[in-house]
Order: C-alpha cells, then structure tokens, then sequence
C-alpha cells in the first residue's frame, strides 16, 4: 500500500523542476484533456505524456500494479458506457454510421466509438501527469507550490500535516486492528458485511480518540513555534523558477489556450464532427 | 553576584475554565538567567500547568482564571502577543512525535523561522546550524518515520535552539526515550546550557535520571502548591520524596536500608557527589547479613522460540533467535526501540506472519494458528489503554472477546466477573470508561485479556509515562496476578527500575541479536550488555563498585529481596 506510489530522489529533467511548475504543467493538461473531447488535442496531450514520462526515467515495471488497475478501470468504463448508453454517439454528432449490429439496442457506430476512444484517451492522457507529480516531487514541496499557487499558506500546510501523520496514523490502526482481533474480531471476508462494517467502527474510536489527543499536541507545538504569526511564510523546502520552468509553465499553458481557442473558433464546442 | 529574574510568579493562582478547583495555588517563584532549575511532582500535581503558565500557552490557548502575577522576560503574557513571548522562551514537548510537524529533520527545524519569513536561503544555513549544535547533520532529510525518539528530540531542541531564545523549557523530556538515550538528552541539555549560558527549566518526575547531570534547584510541587525549593542535596536529604509520591535515587534507597541517615553534609545529590566512603562498613554489614531470596526452579515450558529470523522486505529485523519461557516466570524483554521487541512479541501473537525458525506455544507449534487461536494461549496488552478500550462500560468492555466467541450470556457473566474481581475493578462494573484514571483503564484492558484465560499474558511498556504512585500500582497488581494465578507475565519495556524489581530474568536484543538472556540484576551491572541494550546501569552498580564489592550483581539482588519485603509489609 505504501508502496503504490512513493517518491524517490533522482536526477532527472522532471525531477529537477520546481514544483510550482509541475504543479502548473499537471493542471494546465488536465484541464485542457477535461474541456474537450477533440481526440487531436487530446492525441497532442497524449504525445506529451508520453515525452514526460521518458524524461522522468521511471520504469513501467515500478509501476506495474497502478497501470493493472487502471488498465482495468478503463476497459470497465469502456464497456459499461457502451452497456449503458450505445446510441449517446449518435445524439452527440447527429449521425449514424453503423459498424456491427449485436441487437436492436446494441448497435455500434462509428459516432459512439470515436466517442468513446476519446473519453477513454482523456483518462489515459492525465492519468500519467497526475502518477508523475507526485512520483517526481518530495512531498514537502507540495506544500510550498500550492501556497505559491494562491492557496493559502494554512491550507497547504493543512495538506503537508497530513502527509506527514498518514503514516503514522496507518501503523497505529494497523496495531489497533490487529489487537482487536486477537479478541476475536473477525474482519475477513468470511464476516456478514454488515457486521464487519460494525466491527470497522468498533477499531476506528480508538484510533479517533487517539488522533484527537495528537492534534491537541501537534496544534500547540505550533502555536508554541509562532505558526501564523504573518500573512505570509517562507518555506524550507522551494525551488526557485528556472529556465526550464519557465518554459514549462509557458509551454503547458500555451498548450491549454491552443485548445480552449480550438474548442471556441473550429469545433465550435467541446466535439470535433467528422461526420458531417 | 547580580541576578536578573527571567521567571517571576506572585501569588499566582490559576483554574482552567472547565474546572472547579484551582490547578496551581498561590505560586511564588523566581528563576534567574542562566539558571537550571528541575521541576518535579507526581501526576497531576500541576507541573506541566507551571510550566504552560511560564510558556504562555496559558492563557493564549488554555482559558481560565488567573490571580496574583507573572512575568517572563519582563512581560506578561496574559498582556502580550503569544508570538513574541515565543521569541524568548522555547519550549520542547513530552510527546516527541507529535511536535514533530515537518516532512524532514531540517524542515521541523527550520520551522519557527518559516513562520518567521525568513529567506529559504538563510533557512537552509541556519537550520544546518542549529542541527550542527545537537549532532543531526547527518539526517537533515530524514523524515519522521526513519528518525528515533531521541533523535526527534533533538530535533525539538534544535527547532528552538534555531529561533536564538532565552529560556528552554523541557517538559518530560525522559518520558520517551530509553534510558541511554534519556542519559544522552540529560547530557546534551546539559552542555546546551552550559555553552550558551541560557535559563534551563526541566519538568520531571525521574528525578535519578534528571540528576545525571547537576541542577541548580529542585522545586516540588503538589496539588497545586509549591512544597519546597531547595539545593539537591537539601532536597534528597529530605523526607519529602516519601512523602509527596516521588522515587528517590536508588543509591539514596539503598543506603537507607542499610541503616544510614542521609544528610545534606553527605552530598547526597548525585552519585558522583554523595560521600559512600564514610559509610562503607555500614552498607557492607548490611550487605554481609541479608538473606538471599530462595531460587525457585520452574519446569513447564509455555513459549519456545527456535532459531526464529524474520524481515521486512530486506531490512533483517530479528536474526536466529533462541530462548525459551518457563510456565509462571514473570519477565522483561529490553532493547532500544527498533531493536525487535515489538516485532518478536508480534511474531508470537500472529499479528506478523512470514519468519524462519520455530515458534511453540505451550509445546505445539504456533504456524497455523491464527490470531484469534493464540490468543486462547498468549494474550496482549498495548502500551495505551485508550487504543484498546471499545465499549462504553467496563463490563460490556471486559466481555467483548468472549461475545466475540459466542459464549453463552450466563457463561460470560459468570467469567467477567470472576475477572473483574480479581483486578480489583468489580466495583466498576456499571461505570462509563471516561470515568476511570489511566491505571484504571489499564487494569480493565488486562481484564479484558485475562477473561480469555490465556497462558502467557505479553504486556508492552505497561506503566509508560506514569508517575511512581502509579508505577508501583501497576506493578504490584501484575506481581500479585502472577503469584496468585499462575500467569506467565512478558514485560516489553525500557524502565530499569521495572526489570530490576519485578523480573527475575530478561532478555536483550539488539539490532534484532539476542545479546543477552540472563538475571535482570545480571543485565543492569554488566557495562557490556548495558550498552548493547541501550540501558543505562544502575546506580547500585557504582556503589558496590566504590565500596568493593566484587559481585554488584549480588548487591542489586540483596537490594531488591530487600525492597520487597518492605513493600510486602506495607
């Protein structure tokens, strides 16, 4: 579990930019990949992706167990839409070019499977940035870019708290559990399901109970440290920009506003037609 | 010599808003710069409150009623901004990992300058610094998880040390840490203050371990009220120890049993300090007199542990260990934290699975069986009460496992309070949990085992944190449930008084090795088993050694055959 994603310190063109900029690269993509359904930006995008995820130098193999789940996840949602709604397609771009008939129902066109390629190349296309933002930058940066970001510096610090207690508060309720069912609290799978959601809460008072006392302590160790003295705060843990952020940030945004610009001026909407 | 008071109470009473009662009474105080002044007194007796009335978190985050004055620095806090007074005075908490708030060493120390807005740049210099002065430049990038207690310690210290105040405050700075690590705080506190000159207030309640390192004041408080502030050696020679609940020295015990009165002429104070030599042939009669306890010899084998390996990923953390548990001992497994105790009592419970070697519960192998199975045989006690405790009444409480069980109604009200009876919690029954004190809920969570009737009961630092009134309570019911029933008792734990008078035998590791499995009195006069075990050895050991005695194992075991018979008469 600790191990799905963990960042490790390397030398590489991705690790070594600002965690503002990546923050700012992950969201401009992400954004741009959710405002439309063009599978060409989208295929754009995708290139990129792919190039950052070369440049990061981190192996497939190390992430063997997210791709399984998300390859899963995707050709789930790929056949549950199709399940779900086959004629959506149509409706969409107002034609109908049929590929295979399975049913009256079931029928599958060229409309509902482009449409479909391209929802499913919008998971595939910011999945990537998202795993390499958070693979790529040491946690305590986080905090720092998010504050750099506008967001008040309480509330990233809010956020670089809770990585710091997850961990701890994972091995406690790991020995809480365990003790439990030394006195005989059955949490396998074999247990009714509503009885082991019952015996779920049974270990997560102590652990709240427990959590609460910690934050009594952590907020007067800050207190005590002049946490919210100013407006503002420096941060031990920042970058600051340098060439290739800057052509991050600019090239990212440029990307963002040649879709948005495609969205308004060619497709007039959030869908390329080549059907018409 | 010119004193200039940095710490000035009045006639200083304080209630916290959701109290009836005043929690500290007409306090009259001064401390003076450059002074380093002990604060003791047991539990609740308002000493961690003094020391939030000196830090300003009364009253900036703690509500109450304030009479009389105080002044810190020449300011009063009720009239200051917290933040400023956090520019003179640094405080560093008890619980080690909760003030620990960065994702990095040098982030944590960096953090009251973060705060300060200070440049990233000069953050970086600084905090090397400050790390620098309590030895921590190695692990500036640690995170908290691959730092020991000790070292977050340090890095509380360096955290303050960093922002230039004029005042450390240490508030049960002993509490976490083993006893050589406590040993090493004791010493770094103490050059801290030497070298920079700086006001040093301690809060404790160890006070041996406390006067490892001299202090200039002692001061005892209880209920509230302050009872005396005198010199060391005034304080020890005193009878207040005794009275107000507190562990004197057990150099200072174990002269008192041979007959000697303790004077402040004796300079009782510290062991470096005390004159033993005029009252060497006093100790050694005593010595020569006292009867050894009767050996007793127990057959039944209730643990063995057979070449026992176990790892996490690649990290080795117990390697070929080998030793065996008699049916009805009562004993400690030491180590510093890390060095596999946890793991080993996990191993045996089944709460880890995945080692080499053999396990034998009561003579059959433990592989197939699955926690709740061994449970039936070894029972475990978590450090924290509160981490146990489910229901909201005791009875309902002290029942789970066997509900848990199906066990018929009549069954189970027949066992629990059979149970409850003999931990002395069946006048509880029908109270609410939030109603009992920590000892209380200790003994219901070992109710709460007991009732599964299990062979071995596996407790894990049972009286961490608890002030010696409690300590001994504790103690003293587990002595008597393993006299009077029988149960072989397992004792993780770092407190050297705890092995030496409740344990016969213990059992070392470090660095996942079993370095020693031998009398407890054994482990605390041996230099080589006690650094090993990150102990520290007892202050009985340098007694017998400046009086002469070739064996201060035997003198540790005449001492201790002699502590119990006091006790048991009382």
């Amino acid at each position: 579990m600790k191990k799905l994603f963990n960042y490790s310190e390397a030398d590489s063109l991705i690790h070594n930019l600002s965690g503002v900029s990546k923050l700012i690269g992950f969201l401009a993509m992400t954004f741009t990949v959710m405002l439309t359904y063009d599978p060409r930006v989208i295929a754009v995008v995708l290139v990129i992706a792919v190039f950052v995820f070369w440049a990061s130098g981190i192996h497939l193999r190390d992430l063997k167990v997210v791709i399984i789940y998300i390859s899963i996840f995707m050709a789930l949602n790929f056949v549950m839409t199709f399940l779900f709604d086959p004629q959506y397609g149509e409706q969409l771009y107002g034609t109908k070019h049929v590929i295979y008939s399975f049913s009256a129902r079931y029928v599958l066109t060229q409309e509902q499977l482009l449409y479909q390629l391209a929802k499913i190349s919008k998971y595939a296309a910011t999945i990537p940035f998202g795993l390499l933002f958070f693979l790529t930058t040491h946690p305590s940066e986080f905090a720092s870019s998010m504050n750099r970001l506008g967001i008040h510096y309480k509330v990233a610090f809010a956020f670089s708290l809770t990585l710091r207690y997850i961990p701890d508060i994972y091995s406690e309720y790991m020995i809480i559990s365990k003790a439990q069912q030394a006195r005989g609290l059955d949490l396998s799978a074999q247990q009714k399901f509503g009885k082991r959601v019952k015996e779920y809460t049974k270990m997560i008072f102590p652990l709240v109970m427990s959590s609460l006392d910690r934050i009594d302590n952590i907020a007067d160790a800050m207190d005590l440290r002049g946490f919210a003295k100013h407006k503002k705060r420096t941060w031990y843990n920042t970058r600051k920009l340098l060439r290739n952020d800057k052509l991050t940030i600019v090239f990212t945004l440029a990307v963002f506003a040649g879709s948005l610009m495609i969205t308004a001026f060619v497709n007039h909407g959030r869908f390329w037609n080549p059907f018409i | 010599m010119n004193k200039k008071p940095v710490i000035q109470f009045s006639d200083f009473t304080f209630r916290y808003a959701a109290q009836k009662h005043p929690t500290l009474k007409n306090i009259n105080l001064t401390i003076y710069q450059g002074e380093k002044v002990l604060i003791i007194g047991p539990s609740g007796s308002g000493k961690s409150t003094l020391g939030n009335c000196i830090n300003g978190l009364i009253p900036n985050s703690y509500k109450g009623t304030l009479e009389g004055e105080v002044m810190i620095k020449g300011m009063i806090p009720s009239q200051e901004s917290f933040h400023k007074l956090s520019k003179s005075i640094g405080t560093v908490l008890q619980d080690t990992d909760g003030q620990f708030v960065g994702l990095s060493v040098a982030e944590d120390i960096a953090f009251a300058l973060e705060n300060d807005c200070v440049p990233t740049d000069e953050l970086k210099s600084r905090a090397k610094e400050a790390a620098e002065v309590v030895g921590l430049d190695h692990v500036l990038k640690n995170s908290p998880q691959e730092v020991s207690g000790g070292q977050k310690q340090r890095t509380s210290l360096a955290g303050i040390l960093i922002d230039q105040v004029d005042i450390l405050l240490f508030d049960e700075p002993l509490a976490n840490l083993d006893p050589a690590t406590g040993k090493n705080a004791m010493e770094l506190i103490d050059r801290v203050h030497k070298d920079s000159g700086k006001t040093v207030v301690i809060i404790e309640h160890r006070i041996e371990d406390v006067l490892h390192r001299d202090v200039d004041r002692i001061i005892l408080i209880d209920e509230g009220e302050i009872i005396a502030d005198m010199g060391p050696h005034e304080m020890i020679a005193s009878d207040l120890f005794a009275r107000y609940g507190i562990r004197e020295p057990l150099y200072v015990t174990l002269l008192k049993y041979a007959g000697v009165t303790i004077t402040p002429e004796m300079q009782p104070g510290y062991i470096t300090t005390i004159d033993l030599a005029s009252h060497k042939d006093e100790v050694l009669d005593w010595y020569c007199n006292a009867t050894p306890a009767a050996h007793i010899i127990r057959e039944q084998d209730v643990i063995r542990i057979a070449d026992l390996s176990f790892a996490y990923t690649t990290k080795t953390v117990l390697d070929e260990i080998d030793f065996t548990i008699k049916k009805g001992e009562m004993l400690a497994i030491v180590g510093r934290n890390g060095a596999g105790k946890s793991t080993l009592s996990m191993l045996v419970c089944g709460f880890e699975s995945g080692y080499q070697g053999e396990i034998y519960l009561t003579g059959e192998n433990a592989i197939d069986k699955s926690i709740t199975e061994r449970a039936a045989i070894v029972g475990y006690v978590m450090q924290n009460p509160n981490h146990m405790i489910t229901e909201h009444l005791i009875f309902d409480e002290v029942a789970l496992g066997l509900r848990l069980r199906n066990i018929p109604e009549d069954e189970i009200q027949r066992r629990v309070e059979k149970t409850m009876e003999i931990c002395g919690i069946d006048r509880f029954a029908k109270w609410p949990i939030n109603a009992l004190s920590y000892g209380q809920k200790k003994r219901v969570t070992i109710a709460s085992i007991l009732v599964l009737e299990p062979e071995i009961i596996i407790l894990d630092e049972p009286t961490a944190g608890q002030d010696y009134r409690h300590y001994t309570e504790i103690m003293e019911f587990l002595k008597t449930l393993n006299r009077d029933i029988g149960i072989t008792i397992i004792l993780i734990t770092h407190d050297m008084h705890l092995m030496m008078e409740y344990t016969k035998r213990s059992i070392v590791l470090s660095e996942g090795e079993l370095v020693a499995d031998t009398d407890s009195s054994d482990v605390l006069t041996n230099v080589d088993i006690v650094e090993k075990g990150s102990l520290k050895e007892t202050s009985i050991y340098h007694v017998a050694q400046s009086i002469g005695i070739d064996n201060p194992k035997n003198l540790v075991d005449v001492f201790v055959s002699h502590e119990q018979r006091e006790r048991g008469q009382s």
